[in-house]
């Protein structure tokens, strides 16, 4: 149970750079991008195709992530210069990545298991404070390596981010989400912008499906199907549980979000009734869960606020009516 | 400073619903000149803006802003040199970010975006400043939302925004009509401080004749997509909206009377 619930907060680390890609298209370009289900797979070819052709495991996800950069780009080019419509241009995106994913790999799946990865070569790094530890916390997982390299690199990327959209650029980025009437009589190039965007975005997803594939072993190219749904559950899990009122906040959010989401599926999938096969529609019962609850908790609020107002009103004209 | 040289545009042409929306439009504005331009529902004046703006390309005719031609420029690279303010109080803001934030994207409109911070330390005292000069108090609410202010708030806001990086050209659309009349008392005031302080180049459409013979040393009648009227200087200063209406008659009924002979 224990090694469960560990290894889903190293997934979830690792998805949580997916999830904040998906932040930057969804929340603060307002763009429904669904490239990510291709992008995140094309991260995880070209860094898997990389590795075994015996490239630097680092370089090799740094690659994806430029990968990553250019796919999100194509789908700004789509919408901004050929007008299609955002939901389109990510689905046509999507598919086009499909065969280019396959092209990549040169076929469906891609085995890392004999090759030294980024999580080999930190694991490495790790043994003397793994042996250590393993000593002293009587539940110690096989290594830590991958939690603590997970959470750098999650803190650098939320750092990052949240510097950057404080910058002149950033500030215009957001303002383009926001008002893009605003920004365009503030001589914001907008087509410009939103094509940034959307490449930043899925450069980041690109980076997780790299980092997820040598974390799993192998690269798959199904393994991005439904990932834009994780992705969103991650970004509303987080902001439902612990608000989104700054960047800065938001950001936190969203990361832990993600971390939530895969130990909500590990416990789900505990459950006997439930299978492996089901984890999708388990994510699309979190995903509208997330939605709907807070909606009817406010709705409640609001039902309690305003009874006790006319209780108030009635008291009062109660009161009134004696006095006269 | 502005010049409009024979702008014509027409919409949906070669249609049914063919409508010719400027024709021929001559308009030069000397640096500090501040005009009020005033018409009925599809005389053109909004389609005006659009042009000067960038919103919309003319069909013939050129922009010169600054002895530059800009006609073929985009809106947003047009906008270095121009300041604008909506009708709408929603439209000239964006509402998730801080008042802060709003300025530090009006202060970049000048200049290219950088990686440096928008906000510093010197720009922040510099906003206050700025904001103070609005006597809204809205220099102690920096890190507000936008979106929590009132509309007449919101409008003060935008105009500070078009116009505290002094614009070549600022255009303002009806941008008191959204307001109740204490609060486009409140803007309309603003508009005119703003523009004596800083000496700016001045277009604005109203539909408000009270508003457009108060404000500004000249003043354009728009119809039909031509202007049919203009006053300045001392024309202008003498200028009532009992004698503009007069004069809006006489024009009218003298084009009903050249139509009739034509027709007879």
């Amino acid at each position: 149970m224990i090694t469960a619930l560990f290894s889903s907060v190293e997934a979830g680390l690792l998805y949580a750079l997916m999830a904040l890609g998906v932040y930057i298209s969804f929340r603060i370009l307002d763009f429904p991008d669904l490239t990510v289900d291709g992008s995140f797979v094309t991260g995880a070819a070209v860094a898997s195709v990389l590795i075994v052709a015996g490239v630097n495991p680092f370089i090799a996800s740094l690659a994806a992530l430029g990968a990553g950069f250019l796919a999100g780009c194509m789908t700004g080019l789509l919408h901004t210069k050929g007008k299609i419509n955002p939901l389109l241009s990510g689905i046509l995106m999507m598919i086009a990545l499909y065969s280019i994913n396959l092209r990549i790999m040169d076929k469906p799946n891609v085995p890392l298991l004999q090759q030294e990865t980024v999580m080999t070569m930190v694991t490495a790094q790790f043994q003397r404070v793994d042996a250590a530890l393993a000593m002293i916390v009587p539940f110690a997982p096989k290594t830590w390596a991958v939690i603590v390299f997970g959470t750098l690199l999650v803190v650098i990327a939320k750092v990052v981010m949240d510097l950057f959209l404080k910058t002149e650029v950033g500030l215009a980025l957001r303002a383009v989400g926001d008002n893009k009437k605003m920004i365009a009589s503030f001589s914001g190039n907008t087509d410009r912008l939103t094509i940034i965007g959307l490449g930043l975005s899925n450069a980041l997803v690109a980076f997780s499906g790299a980092l997820i594939a040598q974390y799993s072993g192998f690269s798959d190219i199904g393994m991005g199907i439904g990932m834009i749904v994780i992705g969103l559950a991650s970004v509303i899990i987080g902001e439902a549980l612990f608000g989104a009122k700054t960047i800065v906040r938001a950001t936190l959010a969203v990361i832990l979000g993600a971390i939530v989401y895969r130990i909500v599926i590990t416990l789900a999938l505990r459950v006997q009734f439930l299978e492996t096969g089901d984890v999708k529609l388990i994510t699309a019962f979190i995903v509208i869960l997330a939605l709907v609850v807070p909606q009817m908790v406010a709705a409640r609020a609001e039902k309690q606020r305003k009874a006790r107002k006319r209780g108030a009103a009635v008291a009062s004209t109660q009161a009134d009516y004696e006095s006269v | 400073m502005l010049q409009l040289k024979q702008i014509t545009k027409v919409f949906n042409e070669g249609t049914l619903d063919e409508k010719v929306a400027l024709k021929h439009i001559e308009l030069s504005l000397q640096p500090g000149d501040f005009v009020t331009i005033i018409g009925s529902n599809g005389a053109g004046k909004s389609t005006l803006m659009n042009i000067i703006s960038g919103r919309l390309a003319p069909d013939t005719g050129e922009v010169v802003i600054d002895g530059k031609d800009v006609t073929t420029m985009s809106e947003h690279e047009r906008a270095r040199y121009i300041g604008r303010v909506f009708q709408d109080p929603m439209a000239g803001t964006a509402p998730n970010m801080t008042i802060e934030e709003n300025l530090a994207i009006a202060y970049n409109r000048t200049e290219k975006r950088t990686l440096r911070f928008g906000v510093t330390k010197k720009r922040r005292e510099f906003f206050k400043e700025t904001l103070a000069t609005l006597q809204l108090g809205l220099e102690n609410r920096l890190h507000a939302k936008v979106g929590l202010l009132s509309g007449g708030e919101r409008q003060a806001l935008s105009l500070l925004m078009a116009t505290f990086t002094k614009p070549h050209v600022l255009l303002l659309d009806e941008h008191t009509a959204a307001l109740d009349p204490a609060r486009a008392q409140l803007i309309t005031d603003l508009t005119k401080q703003i523009v004596e302080q800083y000496r700016l180049t001045t277009l604005m459409v109203t539909h408000n004749m009270e508003q457009a013979v108060q404000l500004g040393n000249r003043l354009i009648m728009m119809d039909g997509g031509q202007i049919i009227f203009e006053a300045s200087g001392e024309e202008k200063k003498k200028l009532t909206v009992e004698a503009l209406l007069q004069e809006f008659q006489r024009i009218r009924g003298s084009q009903f009377a050249s139509d009739r002979t034509v027709l007879v």
